[in-house]
C-alpha cells in the first residue's frame, strides 16, 4: 500500500520533471501575477501622478502652454509663498520635536508603573490617535471658539484674559501645532514604550552598580538602545507632519490671512479651489525634498540590514 | 567578635539606606501617576468635551454657564441626527467605502506579500523596497495630478469620475495597500521556511500554500492590517474633499464639516454629536481589538 503510493508519486514527479513547465506554470510567472495588482496600483495611482505633477508644474494656468520654471519664478516672487515655506518648517519641526519629547516622557511614565495597570493607561493614552483627525479637530475648533471657548472660561476663573486662539496669527500657529502634537504624541508613546520594553533589564542593573543616576541611565543606556526607533519615528513623523492637511484645513483653513497655511492646504486652495492646477502642483512639489531625504535614509538602512543578513 | 559587634553598631544606618531606596522608588511611582493623570486629561479632554457638548441643547450652549458641565442633558441631538437621511447617507457611504477598501486591500496585498516574501522573481527585492517608499508618498502630493487625470478621463471616455463616491475605491487603496503589503511581508517572513517547503513536498500548489498555511498562521498580522486599512479609509479627509461635492456622495468627515457648518450659524450640539458618532466605529474596533491595533502600529517600524 505504502510502496504503491510512493511508487505512483515517484512516477508523477518524474513525469512532471521531464516536462518543462509552461510559462504560466513557472514559479516566477505565478509570483509576478500575484504581485501584478500591487504593481498596477503603485504604477498607475502613485508613480504616474507623482511624475505627472512634475509635468503639470511646468504648464501655464490654462494648461496649454509650456512655461518651464515660470510657475516657480512666480511663486518665489510672492510673499505668501515664503510665509508658507516658513510656516511649514516651523509647524513640522516644532510639532515633531514636541511629539517626540511628550511621547518619550509618557512612555517612560507608563513603563515605570506596575505591569498590571500599563494596558489600561496605554489604552487610554492612545485614544487621540484612533479618532479620525478631521473629527477630533472639530472638537478642538469648538474648544477654541472665539465667544464660547471652554479654555477661556477656565482662564477667566483664574483671572487670565481670553486668548484669541484662532483669531491672532501667532496664537493660531500655536493652536495648529498644539492640535498636531495632541494627535501625534500617542503614536510616539506607543513606539517608545515598545522600544523601552526591549531594553534588557541587566543593562540598568549594571549601570546602577557602576553608580549611574537616572539621568545617566537615560543618556547612556536608554537612548542609545532606542536610537534606531527614535530615528525612524522622527523621520516618518516629519514626512507626515510636513504633508499634513486635515488639521490645518479644519482648524483655520489657512487663516487668519494665510498665516497658518502649510504646503498641502495652500496647494489645495490654489489648485482645487482657485482652479490653478499647475500652480497647486508646483506648491505641492515642495514636499519632495523632505521625502527624498527620508527615502535616502531608509534605503541606507535597508542596505545595511541586507549586508548584515 | 568585637568587629562583628562593631558592625552591628554601625548597622542602623543600613536599614535606613534600604528604606530610602524603596521610598525613592515609591516617590518615582507617585510622580509617574501624577504625570500620567495630567497627560490623560490632556489627551482625553477633546473627546470628553465632544460628549459633553453632544448632550446639550442649543440654548444651554449659548448660555454663559459652565461649559464643562451638562445641566439639562438631552439626547435630542442624537435622535435628530440618526433620523436625518442626510447623515445616514454619509454614514452608509463611509461604511460601504471602508469595507470595500478593506476587501480590495486584502485581495491585493496578501498575494503580493506572499509573492514578494517567498517566491523570488525578477525585480522582486526592488519592488519590496519600492512598496515601502510609496507608503511615504503623502496623498497631499498626489491629489492635484489625480484630479487633472480624472478630468482627462472624462474628456476622452465620457466616464465621470469626479463627484462619485465610488471613485474613492480607486484612491484609498493607494494609502492602504503599500503599508499593508509591507507589514504582511514582515509577518510572512517570520514564518519558518520548513513549513511551506513541507507543503510543497506534499504536493500543494503555491496558491494552496498561501491559503492553507500562510493565511492561517499569519492571521494576527492580517487582522492588524485589516484594522489599519479600515481606520485609514474611515478617517481619510483630503480625497473626498477634493473629489466629491454633492451631498449624497459625501463620506462622514467631509459631510459633517460641509453640511453641519452652515455659514456663521454653528449648531455645535449637532456637530459634536455627528463627529462623535463618526469617531465611534474606529473607537469601538480599537476598544475590542486594541492589541492587534497596536501590533499593526509597531509592526511597520520594527520590522522595517
Amino acid at each position: 500500500m505504502v510502496d504503491a503510493a510512493t511508487g505512483t508519486m515517484g512516477v508523477g514527479t518524474r513525469a512532471a520533471a521531464r516536462r518543462r513547465p509552461g510559462l504560466f506554470q513557472r514559479k516566477s510567472t505565478i509570483a509576478f501575477l500575484m504581485a501584478l495588482p500591487l504593481i498596477l496600483i503603485i504604477a498607475l495611482l502613485v508613480l504616474y501622478p507623482a511624475l505627472y505633477s512634475m509635468h503639470l508644474a511646468t504648464l501655464n494656468k490654462s494648461m496649454e502652454r509650456f512655461v518651464g520654471l515660470g510657475n516657480f519664478e512666480f511663486l518665489f516672487k510672492r510673499e505668501t509663498f515664503w510665509m508658507v515655506v516658513q510656516q511649514s518648517c516651523i509647524f513640522a519641526i516644532t510639532a515633531v520635536l514636541f511629539k517626540a519629547l511628550i511621547g518619550l516622557f509618557v512612555a517612560h511614565f507608563v513603563h515605570a508603573i506596575p505591569n498590571k495597570g500599563q494596558r489600561k493607561w496605554r489604552g487610554m493614552l492612545l485614544v487621540p490617535w484612533v479618532i479620525p483627525p478631521a473629527m477630533s479637530t472639530l472638537a478642538w475648533f469648538w474648544l477654541f471658539d472665539p465667544s464660547y471657548s471652554a479654555f477661556n472660561w477656565l482662564f477667566a476663573l483664574v483671572g487670565i484674559d481670553p486668548v484669541p486662539w484662532l483669531g491672532d496669527a501667532y496664537w493660531a500657529r500655536f493652536s495648529v501645532i498644539l492640535v498636531n502634537v495632541w494627535y501625534g504624541a500617542p503614536f510616539f508613546m506607543i513606539m517608545y514604550l515598545a522600544a523601552l520594553k526591549s531594553v534588557p533589564e541587566q543593562l540598568y542593573e549594571a549601570a546602577s552598580i557602576d553608580g549611574a543616576n537616572w539621568w545617566q541611565r537615560l543618556w547612556y543606556v536608554t537612548l542609545p538602545m532606542m536610537r534606531n526607533i527614535i530615528l525612524i519615528t522622527v523621520l516618518f513623523s516629519t514626512i507626515v507632519t510636513f504633508a499634513n492637511f486635515d488639521i490645518v484645513r479644519v482648524l483655520t483653513a489657512g487663516g487668519p490671512i494665510d498665516q497658518t497655511h502649510v504646503f498641502a492646504t495652500w496647494a489645495f486652495k490654489l489648485g482645487i479651489e482657485g482652479g490653478d492646477i499647475p500652480l497647486g502642483a508646483s506648491v505641492s512639489l515642495f514636499m519632495l525634498p523632505i521625502l527624498g531625504l527620508g527615502a535616502i535614509f531608509i534605503l541606507r538602512d535597508i542596505n545595511k540590514r541586507g549586508n548584515e543578513a | 567578635m568585637a568587629t562583628a559587634v562593631l558592625h552591628d553598631r554601625g548597622g542602623p544606618s543600613r536599614p535606613v539606606r534600604y528604606g530610602s531606596i524603596s521610598r525613592s522608588r515609591k516617590r518615582a511611582l507617585v510622580w509617574s501617576y501624577v504625570f500620567l493623570v495630567i497627560f490623560a486629561i490632556f489627551f482625553l479632554m477633546p473627546p470628553v468635551y465632544m460628549f459633553i457638548t453632544s448632550l446639550k441643547t442649543s440654548q444651554e450652549i449659548s448660555a454663559a454657564t459652565n461649559p464643562w458641565w451638562v445641566f439639562d442633558p438631552t439626547l435630542a441631538n442624537y435622535i435628530e441626527l440618526l433620523s436625518s437621511n442626510q447623515y445616514l447617507t454619509f454614514f452608509k457611504n463611509s461604511a460601504i467605502i471602508s469595507i470595500a477598501v478593506v476587501i480590495i486591500t486584502m485581495c491585493v496585498s496578501i498575494p503580493a506579500a506572499f509573492a514578494l516574501s517567498r517566491m523570488k522573481f525578477w525585480g522582486s527585492t526592488t519592488l519590496a523596497t519600492g512598496v515601502f517608499l510609496t507608503y511615504l508618498i503623502p496623498e497631499t502630493l498626489l491629489f492635484i495630478p489625480l484630479f487633472k487625470t480624472f478630468a482627462f478621463v472624462y474628456e476622452y471616455t465620457g466616464i465621470q469620475l469626479i463627484n462619485n463616491w465610488w471613485v474613492l475605491l480607486f484612491l484609498y487603496p493607494t494609502l492602504t495597500v503599500p503599508f499593508c503589503t509591507w507589514i504582511m511581508i514582515g509577518y510572512f517572513a517570520s514564518i519558518p521556511k520548513e513549513l511551506d517547503e513541507a507543503a510543497i513536498i506534499d504536493g500543494a500548489s503555491y496558491v494552496q500554500t498561501l491559503t492553507r498555511i500562510f493565511i492561517p498562521v499569519a492571521l494576527p498580522g492580517i487582522i492588524a492590517a485589516t484594522i489599519f486599512a479600515f481606520t485609514v479609509s474611515w478617517a481619510q479627509f483630503l480625497y473626498p474633499l477634493a473629489f466629491t461635492t454633492s451631498t449624497d456622495q459625501l463620506v462622514l468627515p467631509v459631510g459633517i464639516i460641509t453640511t453641519l457648518i452652515k455659514g456663521d450659524v454653528f449648531n455645535w450640539g449637532q456637530i459634536m454629536t455627528g463627529a462623535l458618532l463618526g469617531a465611534a466605529p474606529p473607537l469601538i474596533i480599537y476598544a475590542f481589538l486594541m492589541d492587534y491595533y497596536i501590533a499593526g502600529l509597531t509592526a511597520g517600524a520594527t520590522k522595517g
